[in-house]
């Protein structure tokens, strides 16, 4: 009848209303209506939004164990492909020029990446060999510039292995799963490496003697 | 004694005062409390639309500043101030300032013969419904000055729409308060409330149809959703206050709020028994509140603790007594301010011809026949006069919407087409 869908928009209205306070709820609930969508929002800074577990927000550095043992190696693949140029890298070396090493790698004296122009793609994560850069979900970065302060150097960008598996665990599981026969190989290059000098403190007189046609045999019957 | 606790104020501070002063006090008092209630009525009823509308779209709504956004309207009262008065070039600079002030005084006159209580009414007119037809009508002047001494298309159409719509609207409006002043025989608000002490006016076919369409009508006259044609936002920029900033912009809102806050009011005095109420004991309601105050989570203790001793101070000061007039006057008025932020979280805007299609096609032709309605029940107070009185006004309201019905074209039928 005429005037009822007028009637029945305030009854919607109404609904709504009620059901966004506690007591309302329960009495919409009592009388068998439907509760209404409640509060959607939240009072941010209190109350945070929980996002899903692949949203992303500018890029951080991982390390394993310590800062020190960063992944990046500063082979600058991510400066060169990030579209809006955000990253600025220099690798360390030392005064003849020669990259220096840090646990058996190069790594990066200078990190840059300039949040006010990084625009969150991800082509950094997807282009790093190393799985040496991942994607944050920190959203709080406003400061009072954008000079300096939104310039986040390699000492802020550093975050640790431990924390990305935090927020995003999914992802983590296999970044390590593609890491784990990389690392094995490191450690047997390292424990080979290892033996070696070992081996190559011995007393010197009759190794090199001995082993280096034998090796020099085998490898060409390998090839071979 | 709650219930008469600010005359008894008021006239224990007059007696006070030498017999020469008394006269001159009694009238600076009414203008003091009117001039300093209004804007506070007004801004907590920005802060009360605000929150309202926000839960019916699932928000929270202002509550960044103080307790529940308590202090919102301070802020924006504060931010208003301060902001530049900007009068456009070529604009009637008279005019431009004048206008919002034109608006805002009838708007605050409105609240001279209003009876907020048993003994509360500031004057007591005996032509006071009169008075707020031709008071609250002002209005129309000052949207139209405003509008076109800003030199603007956008303020003229908007002012150009509103005097059409409250010329419109004013009609069914003062025939509708024709059936009160039938029934009771006489303007002056205070006895018209006085009247409703056996039965609310509301409660009578005649008043059931007059309250409504008096209270539509209102809604139409100070140019709320969904008939805020002058203002249309998404039309019209601002409508009349398009050219306005600063503290006059604040002023038209102002004056906006407390003619809304007039129009429920004087619907509460003319048909919902104005500051009459069941006769309920107070502490009743000082125990429902008790226990919401209890239960609010983001009341701080201090305040709930206070609050809480307050109430049960007064119940036990003022044991037996019922719900004090004024009390019920405000509740009222403000339900009804609930229902007018109601309709603007509901509806969305008329359109131009409907709404006048609306008042002169429907409202009108209601009231006239209400009129006739309200004969009836003073002529024949019986059964039969009641039964005739209800078949009058389903049948005539079944006609009027028949006749409303827009045309219905027939079903076009392409016959070279099969």
């Amino acid at each position: 009848m005429t005037g009822f869908g007028v009637l029945r928009g305030m009854g919607i209205t109404l609904r709504q209303f009620i059901g966004t306070y506690r007591f309302g709820k329960w009495f919409l609930k009592l009388i068998g209506l439907d509760e209404g969508s409640g509060i959607t929002t939240v009072a941010y800074p209190e109350v945070k939004q929980k996002h899903a577990e692949n949203f992303r927000y500018f890029p951080f550095l991982v390390y394993d164990e310590s800062p020190e043992d960063m992944r990046c190696v500063a082979c600058k693949i991510c400066e060169q492909e990030c579209p809006p140029q955000c990253i600025h890298i220099t690798m360390e070396k030392d005064e003849k020029g020669a990259p220096t090493k840090k646990f058996g790698r190069t790594y990066p004296a200078q990190f840059d990446i300039d949040v006010s122009i990084c625009m969150s793609c991800r082509i950094c994560v997807d282009v790093c060999p190393f799985d040496a850069i991942e994607m944050d979900n920190d959203y709080e970065v406003a400061d009072y510039g954008r000079g300096p302060e939104m310039n986040f150097n390699r000492d802020k960008l550093l975050k640790s292995a431990e924390y990305f598996g935090k927020i995003k665990p999914t992802e983590h599981a296999e970044v390590e799963a593609r890491l784990e026969p990389k690392r094995a190989k490191a450690k047997a290059a390292a424990a080979a490496a290892a033996a070696k000098a070992a081996e190559a403190a011995k007393p010197a007189e009759d190794k090199p003697a001995d082993e280096d046609p034998s090796d020099a045999g085998s490898d060409k019957g390998d090839a071979s | 004694m709650i219930d008469q606790a600010f005359v008894n104020l008021n006239s224990t501070l007059l007696g006070a005062l030498p017999e020469v002063l008394r006269p001159w006090a009694a009238g600076l008092v009414k203008i003091g409390v009117i001039a300093g209630l209004a804007p506070l009525i007004m801004m907590y009823l920005t802060w009360f639309e605000r929150k309202v509308i926000a839960r019916m779209q699932n928000r929270l709504g202002p509550d960044r500043v103080g307790i529940y956004g308590l202090k919102q309207p301070l802020a924006d009262g504060l931010k208003m101030l301060m902001k530049e008065d900007i009068v456009p070039e070529g604009a009637d600079k008279l005019m431009h300032t004048l206008a919002p002030l034109v608006a805002l005084i009838p708007a605050l006159l409105l609240f001279l013969v209003l009876p907020f209580g048993r003994n509360m009414a500031p004057l007591d007119l005996n032509i006071g419904v009169l008075y707020t037809l031709a008071v609250g009508s002002i209005g129309s002047y000052a949207v139209f000055m405003g509008g076109w001494a800003s030199r603007s298309k956008f303020p003229v159409m908007g002012a150009m729409r509103t005097v059409a719509q409250i010329v419109s609207y004013e009609i069914p409006g003062a025939l509708a308060v024709i059936t009160v002043i039938m029934v009771t025989g006489t303007m002056s608000l205070v006895s018209i409330v006085e009247a409703q002490s056996q039965w609310w006016f509301v409660l009578t076919p005649w008043g059931f149809i007059g309250a409504i369409i008096f209270f539509l009508s209102g809604v139409a006259e100070v140019n709320r959703t969904p008939f805020d044609m002058p203002e249309a936002e998404s039309e019209l920029v601002g409508g009349f206050h398009t050219e306005y900033s600063g503290m006059k912009f604040a002023l038209w809102y102002m004056a906006e709020f407390l003619e809304s806050f007039a129009v429920c009011a004087l619907t509460v005095t003319l048909f919902l028994g104005g500051w009459q109420g069941p006769a309920i004991p107070f502490w009743v309601l000082a125990a429902v509140l008790v226990i919401i105050m209890a239960m609010a989570k983001r009341l701080p203790i201090v305040a709930k603790v206070m609050g809480i001793g307050a109430l049960v101070a007064l119940s036990v000061v003022s044991f037996g007594e019922a719900i004090p007039s004024w009390l019920w006057f405000f509740t009222k008025t403000y339900s009804l301010m609930f229902v007018m932020v109601w309709f603007r979280g509901t509806f969305p805007r008329l359109r131009v011809d409907q709404l006048m299609g609306f008042a002169w096609k429907f409202l009108l032709p209601l009231t006239l026949v209400n009129i006739v309605i309200a004969g009836i029940w003073v002529a024949m107070p019986s059964v039969v006069g009641v039964l005739l009185d209800v078949v009058i006004a389903l049948v005539s309201l079944v006609v009027l919407v028949k006749l409303n019905q827009p045309a219905s074209l027939e079903k076009r039928t392409y016959t070279f087409a099969e």
